[in-house]
């Protein structure tokens, strides 16, 4: 325990040493919420193997590395033309970008006149000017009081983005939240902020996209509120690309009101230990989620997914699919909950999860947790684990194309619906180009 | 054009062919029929040079090229085309996709252009014309969902488009009705010509009522214990194997003293 212990003094420290300098300090209830988050992290510590939610995911390395805060100053030599190769073709969005978790307004592109109803700007900006649409929402759904990485979030967060969607709001074009991270000469850490709000009626979809600028180690660890309102729909596209060596723990918390539809897709491809926790809470009438994700780990990559559905109340629906492909030496998890609580009747859920192991090295735990406590509902879920087909492999190259190229026709294959389930079309063809790329490097 | 002598192969640890030796012509149709397990199906993999097959004996050469030393995708570039008799599901691959790729890399490996979308799409509307098939299942996954009838007519197709020196036919009568039979038939023969050269493999003498075979051999124990015109095949079919084996039998018998 000692050792424990010794891990949680670093952020006590550096929070009463930031506490001052954190956006909003002088906001009581904010102050409020971070001193009871800090407190909290105090408590709980960072995750060890004992506790179940963590037995496959080691966060040692986190424990055991000295973070510093990132300096005011971009990275060496910064400028737009560093991230030019991780834009995507196309993609007409409404941006803003952050660089190591602040927000760089001469990267984005937010009109000056969005239309009435619509903000989307840095959280940094709005705590201070625009606190009453805040407060009633942040923290208020992300759980600090069990998740030690969402409390240190809650604890250390100074900026992200805001997106608010006043009643029956349509954006037609999707918004791009860009978060680079760019190494120092020290390992940084970054805790970004997201809090969107979609008024009742309302529409978008939003791009959360974490980059990873060359290699070097960094530790992000952002955390996401997601509030949907009576027939809100939100389209969330989790696009997570850290570098080689950065770690990636992130919590997107959604909550549903009646007859709201909330659709997730996550694709992670990059960094050396990443956590995607989604939690999604269906607390009304008639709501439904679908969450699709796609998972590519090569090398000695560790990628986890975590999920957890709570149907909460009646007629609700959730669909789940979740393939992950696996090379070298790399490790995957995935760990789908779906809770059906006594009130919860009539809820239909499905739940998939396939892996494709390209090496005897690669592993993955798979854990579907079905928890129902209504007797009148319908859910289904499976789990498959499974190498490429020879005979499919042979197929092919009795067709004229070489063992290489057969191999990788049938890895997109497993891959591609995942991939053409995104409705953002530059998505689809840049994560495409992406994974080809992944692939071509990561494999023989 | 094909030339094998003495081939001798196992399947895993199973020895099953013990001294082939046929001489294919271009231009030609050879049926190689004979009862289950006589290892018919194992030599047409051979051919194409599937996993675990192993040539343990013998030479085979295309055209004077060593076929045995090449990858199952040079084998294809430089003209050998097998018909599977249990044609592969790829979901998540169009058959197009699938077709253009195939033919662009036998077409790079001839050492021609790659052929563009537009050309692409007009040849392969043509040629799906050949074998009746449905235009839907053109942009569906490979072999996906496909009925017996419509993967075979695939194989066709795939033959159609490939255009090979050799194709050899597994068993692709297996499993059709007459009328799917008739259709698969009529593509084959369309695909007869002067340059091209046609192994059918079959157990039933029925397939080759619609493609007229040059040349019959029966496959037994591993060996071609005869060889004959398309009449072999009628007397095949009206008094079985049995009879072929056990001459062969007692020829074997007669080697053996």
């Amino acid at each position: 325990m000692i050792e424990v212990a010794e891990k949680r003094t670093p952020y006590a420290e550096d929070f009463s040493r930031s506490e001052k300098t954190l956006q909003g300090h002088s906001l009581p209830w904010l102050k409020d919420l971070r001193r009871s988050a800090i407190n909290r992290f105090m408590e709980l510590g960072l995750p060890t193997d004992r506790h179940e939610e963590w037995r496959f995911t080691n966060v040692k390395p986190i424990a055991q590395t000295i973070f510093q805060e990132p300096g005011m100053r971009w990275p060496n030599n910064f400028n737009v033309g560093s991230f030019k190769d991780l834009t995507f073709k196309g993609l007409e969005s409404l941006s803003l970008v952050f660089v190591n978790g602040r927000y760089a307004p001469e990267f984005s592109s937010i009109p000056t006149t969005l239309p009435d109803g619509v903000r989307i700007a840095s959280l940094a900006a709005l705590i201070t000017s625009r606190p009453q649409q805040i407060e009633p929402h942040l923290g208020h759904y992300a759980d600090f009081e069990r998740q030690a990485f969402t409390a240190l979030n809650t604890a250390f967060f100074s900026d992200g983005a805001f997106i608010y969607l006043s009643q029956g709001i349509v954006l037609d074009t999707p918004i791009h939240l860009l978060f680079l991270s760019g190494p120092g000469t020290e390992p940084i850490q970054m805790h970004p902020r997201i809090l969107v709000v979609a008024e009742p009626g309302s529409q978008a979809s939003i791009i959360e996209d974490h980059a990873g600028l060359g290699k070097g180690i960094y530790f992000s660890n952002s955390v996401t509120e997601v509030v949907l309102g009576e027939n809100a729909r939100i389209d969330h596209y989790k696009i997570e690309r850290e570098s080689p060596e950065a770690y990636h723990i992130s919590t997107l918390q959604v909550h549903q009101e009646r007859a709201s539809r909330f659709t997730s897709h996550a694709v992670l491809l990059g960094g050396a230990l990443v956590r995607n926790n989604i939690n999604v809470t269906l607390d009304a009438e008639g709501a439904e989620c679908s969450l699709n994700g796609l998972y590519v780990a090569t090398g000695h990559q560790h990628l986890d997914t975590h999920t957890l559905i709570d149907h909460a109340k009646p007629h609700g629906t959730s669909r789940e699919l979740y393939k992950g492909v696996l090379d070298e030496a790399a490790k995957a998890v995935f760990n789908g909950q779906v809770i059906v609580r006594a009130d919860a009747q009539k809820t239909d859920s499905v739940q998939t999860n396939k892996n494709l192991l390209l090496s005897d090295n690669a592993r993955v735990d798979t854990k579907p947790e079905l928890k129902i406590f209504a007797n009148d509902v319908k859910c289904k879920h499976g789990a498959t684990i499974g190498q490429i087909d020879p005979e499919a492999i042979f197929y092919l190259r009795s067709r004229g194309i070489d063992a290489q190229k057969a191999r990788q026709l049938l890895i997109h294959a497993f891959a591609s619906d995942m991939i053409n389930r995104l409705e953002v079309a530059p998505l689809k063809e840049g994560l495409s180009a992406l994974l080809s790329n992944k692939l071509k490097n990561g494999s023989r | 054009m094909l030339e094998i002598n003495n081939l001798q192969a196992s399947a895993g640890e199973k020895k099953i062919l013990k001294g082939i030796n046929l001489r294919v012509n271009k231009g030609e149709v050879h049926a190689i029929m004979g009862p289950n397990g006589s290892g018919k199906s194992t030599l047409a993999h051979v051919l194409a040079g599937r996993d675990g097959f192993v040539a343990t004996e013998g030479r085979v050469t295309l055209d004077g090229k060593n076929l045995l030393a090449m990858t199952p995708e040079q084998r294809a570039g430089e003209g050998v085309f097998l018909a599977f008799q249990y044609p592969v599901e790829i979901p998540g691959v169009s058959n197009m996709y699938f077709l253009k790729t195939a033919l662009n890399s036998i077409r790079k490996h001839r050492g021609l252009p790659e052929l563009d979308a537009v050309d692409f799409l007009a040849m392969m509307k043509e040629k799906s014309k050949l074998v009746e098939m449905d235009q839907a299942l053109l942009t569906r996954s490979v072999n996906e969902g496909f009925s017996g009838g419509e993967k075979k007519r695939n194989e066709i197709l795939q033959m159609a488009v490939l255009e090979p020196k050799l194709g050899i036919l597994d068993e692709t009568d297996s499993g059709l009705d007459i009328d799917a039979l008739q259709v698969v038939a009529k593509g084959i023969n369309a695909l007869r010509s002067p340059e091209r050269a046609l192994i059918v493999v079959t157990h039933y003498q029925r397939l080759l009522n619609y493609i007229t075979p040059d040349f019959v051999h029966v496959l037994a124990g591993g060996r071609i214990v005869k060889s004959g015109g398309k009449e072999l095949a009628l007397e095949l079919e009206k008094k079985g194997y049995g009879w072929i084996e056990e001459e062969n039998l007692k020829a074997v018998g007669a080697n053996a003293r």
